[in-house]
């Protein structure tokens, strides 16, 4: 199958004062499309930061990311926060809802970038809370949620545009055991029956046995 | 929903904030449009003085008078459409703190140059029957229960001895920019008398009031007026009415700068207030920019969220300060006798400066946090922990 992912000898530093991290060094991975992969390691080996690089949220120093046939690093920020809308879907660790907006609200937010009528904004709002199983919560605000549901909104907005992509980091990692299975069981069901490519960051051995794959990440190298 | 619902809803976010702010803000508008009613009123004179009308005075001092002889010679000066002349008469009426102004005048001529001293037909008429007759200005009448066919004695001063005068008009002024606290007698009144008591003093004028036919002539006719008077017993000083008025309050304009700086300084603070609220709200909102970025909001986005709230701040603590700001300027005339401000009212440039005010201080208070929010990576945006 073809790689949706294409990570060529990435390195990436980042400069506190004028102390220079390393916190990538020289990364090279193949992602294929429809996979689940996990990618674990201990706090600060840089999952976030390579994380966040195959999102379009951040460059390299050096190497090529290459997403679904486009080199995101040589994008310009504006056609970088385009490709971001239509190609990704973000889930967060501590959800990152609006909390002034409502669980539809907070849902439809990456479907005013597109060019659907308020209707058709609707029918996808509708759609995406009902995969998540929160059709009935739609006008909740994110402080009338648990945090497993305050997730399921998230993971509804991350879906809403129908990326083919789906990043996720830790994202049980603020959860009860119960709440983190549904999660877990959600995004399974995202990958085999939406057939979305989910890579997820977490250091749960249990929330990575879930993934096809499971990649190991130490000092910014990868396993 | 739209971006900016998500505006309207940050404004209101912290409901008691932002509550503060207003009320903070709103109360420096109010200080700003009393201020601002203060400045106009001081020059009100020059505002409504009207482009057709020049004044001639002795050149040495306005204390000084100058001859009657001069008006025939003033009419037929080219472009000079009517001559009016007035004498200050001071006085006392019941006591020294009773102030406003008296003035003899032509009874002829005085409301064909002070057209904006609107007085019914009937009364004139009456007005014009009788010597001792006065015209006094509806808000003067208000203040002191002057009604038609009342005596109101006087205790003279400029021109010694017992004066009275009866009330035969009450001239209403056309609008609220002109002075309604005036109080006119016939100038032959006083003349008569001056003949009988002390007759150097006869035949004397305080000053002429032109009405010329083109004001684009103004300087022109000022210049031959007085020319034809120079190298005479009393030089003449001929300028526009707006000049003479500006030259009135030249000596107090101090304190009226002063007011007038205090009322920008205010729009300042209040730039700050909001300032200070814009940037504490925009770094608590620093993750949620991050994320709106990450979704793939533009710039732009952001610059309208941010400048937006501000300015949906500004524009209702502006509008409530301008609310309140008409009843307690009412207020304030209502204690105030309206002989000390006779024009004493909210301008509508008033209404315009605050409302501009408002505009570019919600778009002033927003330009750090915008810059902020821009600058911000997402990256760094997301791992901020405020
Ligand atoms: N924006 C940043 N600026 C400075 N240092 C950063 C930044 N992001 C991450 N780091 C540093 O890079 C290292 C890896 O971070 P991260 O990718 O978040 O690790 P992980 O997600 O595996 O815990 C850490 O030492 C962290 O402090
Ligand atoms: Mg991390």
């Amino acid at each position: 199958m073809a790689s949706i992912i294409d990570i060529q000898g990435v390195s990436k530093s980042y400069w506190r004062d004028s102390f220079e991290i390393p916190v990538l060094n020289n990364i090279s991975l193949s992602i294929p499309e429809g996979e689940f992969i996990a990618l674990m390691g201990p706090s600060g080996s840089g999952k976030t930061t390579l994380l966040n690089l195959i999102a379009g949220i951040d460059k390299p120093n050096s190497g090529s990311v290459v997403i679904a046939g486009t080199d995101i690093a040589r994008l310009t920020e504006s056609e970088l926060a385009k490709w971001r809308a239509t190609h990704v879907g973000f889930i967060f660790q501590f959800y990152n809802l609006i909390p002034v907006l409502t669980a539809s609200e907070n849902v439809e937010l990456p479907l005013l970038l597109t060019h659907l009528s308020k209707a058709e904004r609707k029918k996808h709002v509708e759609l995406a809370l009902s995969v998540v199983g929160l059709a009935d919560r739609m006008d909740h605000y994110p402080k009338q949620l648990s945090g497993g549901q305050e997730q399921r909104v998230a993971i509804a907005r991350a879906i809403a545009t129908d990326p083919t992509l789906l990043v996720a980091d830790e994202p049980t990692g603020d959860l009860d055991k119960n709440s983190a299975e549904e999660i877990l069981l959600l995004l399974e069901r995202l990958n085999r029956e939406f057939k979305k490519t989910i890579v997820m960051v977490t250091h749960d051995p249990r929330a990575a046995e879930r993934a096809h794959t499971i990649r190991h990440l130490d000092k910014g190298e990868l396993q | 929903m739209k971006v900016l619902k998500l505006m309207f809803k940050n404004a209101l976010r912290h409901k008691l904030r932002t509550s503060l702010t207003i009320l903070g803000i709103a109360i420096a508008v109010v200080a700003f449009g009393f201020l601002r009613t203060v400045v106009t009123a001081w020059y009100a004179g020059v505002e409504a003085s009207a482009a057709n009308r020049l004044i001639t005075r002795n050149s040495v001092s306005f204390i000084f008078p100058l001859p009657y002889a001069y008006r025939d010679r003033i009419a037929r000066i080219p472009g000079v459409e009517t001559v009016s002349f007035a004498n200050w008469f001071g006085g006392v009426y019941i006591d020294k703190t009773q102030f406003f102004a008296r003035m003899a005048v032509d009874a002829g001529t005085i409301l064909d140059v002070y057209p904006e001293f609107r007085v019914p037909p009937e009364q004139y008429h009456a007005f014009m029957q009788e010597r001792n007759a006065c015209i006094v200005g509806a808000d003067l009448a208000r203040q002191y229960g002057f009604k038609l066919g009342d005596v109101i004695p006087m205790e003279g001063d400029i021109y010694p001895g017992k004066w009275e005068f009866v009330v035969r008009a009450i001239y209403e002024p056309r609008d609220e920019k002109v002075d309604g606290t005036q109080f006119f007698f016939h100038w032959e009144y006083l003349d008569e008398r001056m003949k009988a008591e002390t007759p150097a003093r006869a035949g004397q004028v305080g000053w002429y009031i032109i009405k010329i036919a083109d004001p684009a002539n103004a300087a022109a006719i000022s210049e031959q007026i007085d020319a034809e008077f120079r190298n005479s017993r009393a030089e003449t000083k001929t300028e526009t009415e707006a000049a003479f008025q500006q030259g009135f309050i030249q000596g107090t304009s101090l304190v009226i700068d002063l007011l007038n700086f205090i009322s920008f300084v205010i729009i300042g603070i209040i730039m700050l207030v909001l300032g200070n609220t814009m940037i504490m709200s925009a770094r608590e909102r620093t993750k949620e920019y991050a994320v709106l970025k990450t979704l793939g909001f533009s710039a732009k986005h952001l610059v309208t969220l941010i400048a937006g709230e501000s300015l949906v701040i500004s524009f209702l603590a502006g509008g409530l300060g301008l609310l309140l700001t008409y009843p307690i300027v009412g207020m304030f005339s209502l204690f105030v006798p309206k002989t000390w401000f006779p024009i004493f009212y909210v301008e509508p440039s008033t209404v315009a400066l605050a409302a501009l005010s408002a505009l570019g201080v919600g778009i002033a208070a927003s330009f750090f946090p915008i810059q902020r929010a821009l600058r911000t990576s997402i990256v760094n945006g997301l791992r901020f922990v405020g």
